[in-house]
């Protein structure tokens, strides 16, 4: 059986899967479609918000990031973890206390005013619709690669099965759904982790083999200490090497901690649980079984690393990389075992260019001056590409004064730890030009030599992680848009079933919509994702503290609080990142020296939030304190007791 | 609303099992993780440093620990003051 059809089984009976629980599932009543009854046990809440939290991002672009980012990356495995202590210590419990559907309802309660949910609404609805782009284009690229169809009709396929769990099943069905998507997961990103590790390191819990000592070499050198050695030796940054900005690293950490606590999707999974003192626990359980993912991750990354090096240069297996010759053009087009970078190479996201011609592929680091160099090159090869006749002549002189400058360059830029010049090596620069981090995960298999099942396992399990998140953001925008902006505010006296059918035709449309955005990206999608976690951080999170820990914030205090923290974050964001990622429409070039602070605009999330608070309490100092009504809803959420009780289902 | 005392109290208790959960949260991420890796670089576990096994590895086990002896505590101050459910 070849690949292809393996892929297709394989993805095919986990959608079947997928299908059969949401027909099994159905929601009947509103409660059931936005809270499933608030009859979900705790171990299975916790694994649905599993799969719920842990989307493309997380599934094929964590490992990647960190393979490539080294220590500095640790800020995603802390922040994409920690925030769950915040969700469990600070709002978990008071939330599912309060006993409603959603964000915005609690906000709009505890801060008795229209104004102030229409407010979270808007924040809930940008933050969600940024964050199911991500998840739509992961959908794409993944149906691409591995059902050899196209980007589009990727996408089109993976809308049409979330329209139909998520619009038929509701949350009822979406949370068990998510909980066979989370084991579908969970296999699939483990499996090829577990032989990997035992391969590289002689452990086969990954967990340990990030710590133990280098098989190939006898276990006497680290694992860590000799991926240091091959990076350095190649002219990168050392594996471990602290981070360059400790300050922006805090920052980074911190943003994506409370920006975790603050996204809508995540917070409503805590609605469904029975009770208050499950919510607490659920927490628990959802971060043990995103640790399951998170703590291997690091050790997919750095050992995906080595490997892809180690496939560059073969003796760097035993010794130096420089002992022997790089890996050849012709061993790469013959090989069976290499026939992974070939099906990379066509979809443009490995990339190489043998330049001195010596039939090898060469994989160094250059040093800035030759890394300008090379780029200034490639700008100009772009434009002769795309220039009318008349110009073509002035973009070749600039080519030819460039390829003059670079041979200056090379007899003096050094390789890596070698102390020779590229001019002495005989190289011309690097040869492995792109390698995007995305296809670490997914090609991990590939480059490990596993069975072909293991192969069709992992496309299955990025579709399951892109899908479960794409179907909870899509049930926490519809439940805004029906619950908050049509009952709460347009048609208060609107039917149970008026109200269920405006949820599924809000989700439908926002399908759509997020199908759209998915096929014409305002940006790349991780740049998409960041203001996400940006404004969530800089909104939703601090009004939920301060709505349960202060009785004394008013709505005035509220609503200019969640304004400052949007709009400052985003503002922030957009100077770098273009006006509405438009490319081309920033107003500063996105590189560190331009920063304010050295703050990046991934990490300003934490300072919208500082704003948000400082504005909030200073705002509610000078207007009226709130009502007593809402004193005593903010005490009665403060204690357990009393709390609804739980839908059997 | 019954008991004003009593419910101020546990709040009070409340806050005080919040605030230590906060401090190890902080400590073993933030602290361990990055403030005080470079100080640490001596202190090895396995093939890694202090600092960078803390960062990758070590503070999502302790958050997962923090959690649920944050919720057991929580469990047995609700019965103490008779808030439970």
């Amino acid at each position: 059986m070849d690949q292809f059809t393996l892929n297709l089984i394989v993805v095919g009976l986990s959608f079947a899967l997928y299908f059969g629980i949401a027909i099994w599932a159905r929601a009947g009543s509103t409660s059931e479609f936005y809270a499933a009854g608030q009859g979900v046990p705790p171990v299975m809440n916790g694994m649905a918000t599993g799969a719920d939290w842990m989307s493309a991002a997380s599934f094929i672009s964590m490992a990647g990031i960190i393979a490539f980012g080294g220590y500095e990356s640790s800020a995603y495995l802390m922040g994409w973890t920690g925030g769950y202590v915040l969700l469990a210590l600070l709002l978990a419990p008071y939330l599912r206390k309060f006993g409603k559907f959603t964000v915005p309802e609690f906000v709009g309660d505890r801060f008795y005013s229209g104004g102030a949910r229409l407010m979270a609404v808007v924040c809930l609805i940008i933050i969600s619709v940024t964050y199911v782009i991500g998840q739509m284009t992961g959908v794409g690229v993944t149906f691409a690669r591995f059902l050899e169809v196209s980007t589009s009709t990727g996408l089109y396929i993976g809308a049409a099965v979330v329209f139909a769990y998520a619009v038929l099943g509701g949350m009822k069905g979406i949370t068990y759904t998510q909980v066979a998507q989370y084991v579908v997961l969970i296999i699939a990103y483990t499996i090829p982790a577990l032989f990997i590790s035992l391969s590289l390191t002689g452990n086969f819990l990954p967990q340990l083999g990030l710590i133990g000592g280098y098989a190939p070499s006898g276990g006497d050198v680290a694992f860590l200490e000799k991926l240091d050695a091959v990076v350095t030796e190649l002219g990168f940054k050392a594996y471990t090497a602290d981070s360059s900005n400790y300050f922006n690293m805090f920052l980074f950490t911190m943003s994506l901690m409370i920006g975790t606590a603050g996204l809508p999707h995540v917070i409503i999974r805590f609605f469904t649980v029975p009770k208050v003192a499950d919510a607490r626990s659920s927490a628990g359980w959802a971060l043990v079984f995103i640790a399951l993912l998170y703590t291997v991750a690091p050790a997919v990354g750095s050992m995906a690393r080595l490997n892809l090096t180690t496939t560059m240069w073969p003796a760097a297996v035993t010794g130096s990389a420089f002992d022997g010759p790089a890996i050849t053009r012709a061993d790469i087009d013959a090989k069976p075992e290499l026939s992974w970078i070939r099906t990379w190479e066509k979809t443009g996201l490995l990339k190489m260019v043998d330049k001195n011609g010596d039939g090898q592929i060469q994989y160094v680091n250059e040093p800035a001056d030759l890394a300008a160099n090379t780029k200034a090159l490639d700008a100009a090869a772009a434009e002769l590409a795309k220039a009318a006749d008349a110009d073509k002549a002035a973009i070749e002189a600039k080519i030819a004064e460039l390829t003059t400058a670079r041979e200056g360059v090379i007899a003096t830029a050094t390789v890596g730890s070698t102390g020779k010049t590229f001019a002495e090596m005989g190289l011309n620069g690097n040869e492995l030009v792109t390698v995007n981090n995305d296809i670490m995960v997914l090609a991990n298999p590939e480059i490990a030599a596993l069975p072909g099942w293991v192969v069709a396992l992992v496309a299955a399990g990025a579709l399951a992680a892109a899908l479960s998140t794409a179907a909870g953001l899509l049930l926490a925008i519809s439940s805004a848009i029906s619950h908050d902006l049509i009952k709460g505010t347009i048609n208060p006296n609107i039917s149970e079933k008026g109200e269920l059918l405006a949820a599924r035709i809000s989700m439908a449309f926002a399908i759509v919509l997020a199908t759209y955005l998915g096929l014409n990206p305002p940006g790349f999608a991780a740049q998409t994702v960041a203001l996400a976690f940006g404004l969530a951080a800089a909104t939703i999170f601090p009004v939920l503290m301060m709505g349960i820990f202060s009785s004394r914030i008013n709505k005035e205090g509220a609503i200019m609080g969640m304004i400052v923290g949007l709009l400052f974050t985003s503002i922030y964001i957009f100077i770098f990142k273009g006006w509405f990622f438009i490319p081309g429409t920033n107003n500063l070039p996105d590189t560190p020296d331009q920063y304010f602070f050295g703050i990046s605009p991934l990490s300003i999330g934490t300072i919208g939030a500082v704003l948000n608070f400082v504005t909030a309490f200073v705002v509610s100092s000078i207007t009226k304190a709130p009502p007593k009504e809402v004193v005593e809803l903010v005490e009665s959420i403060r204690v357990p007791k009393g709390a609804g009780a739980a839908q059997a289902h | 609303m019954a008991d004003k005392t009593s419910s101020n109290a546990y709040w009070a208790a409340n806050i005080r099992i919040i605030l230590i959960s906060l401090a190890i949260w902080f400590a073993c991420s933030f602290g361990l993780g990055i403030i005080l890796r470079p100080a640490l670089s001596g202190i090895h576990i396995g093939g890694a440093d202090l600092g960078f096994w803390f960062a990758q590895n070590g503070s999502i086990y302790v958050f997962i620990v923090l959690i649920f002896a944050y919720a057991a505590k929580m469990n047995k101050l609700d019965k103490e003051h008779g808030v439970q459910e």
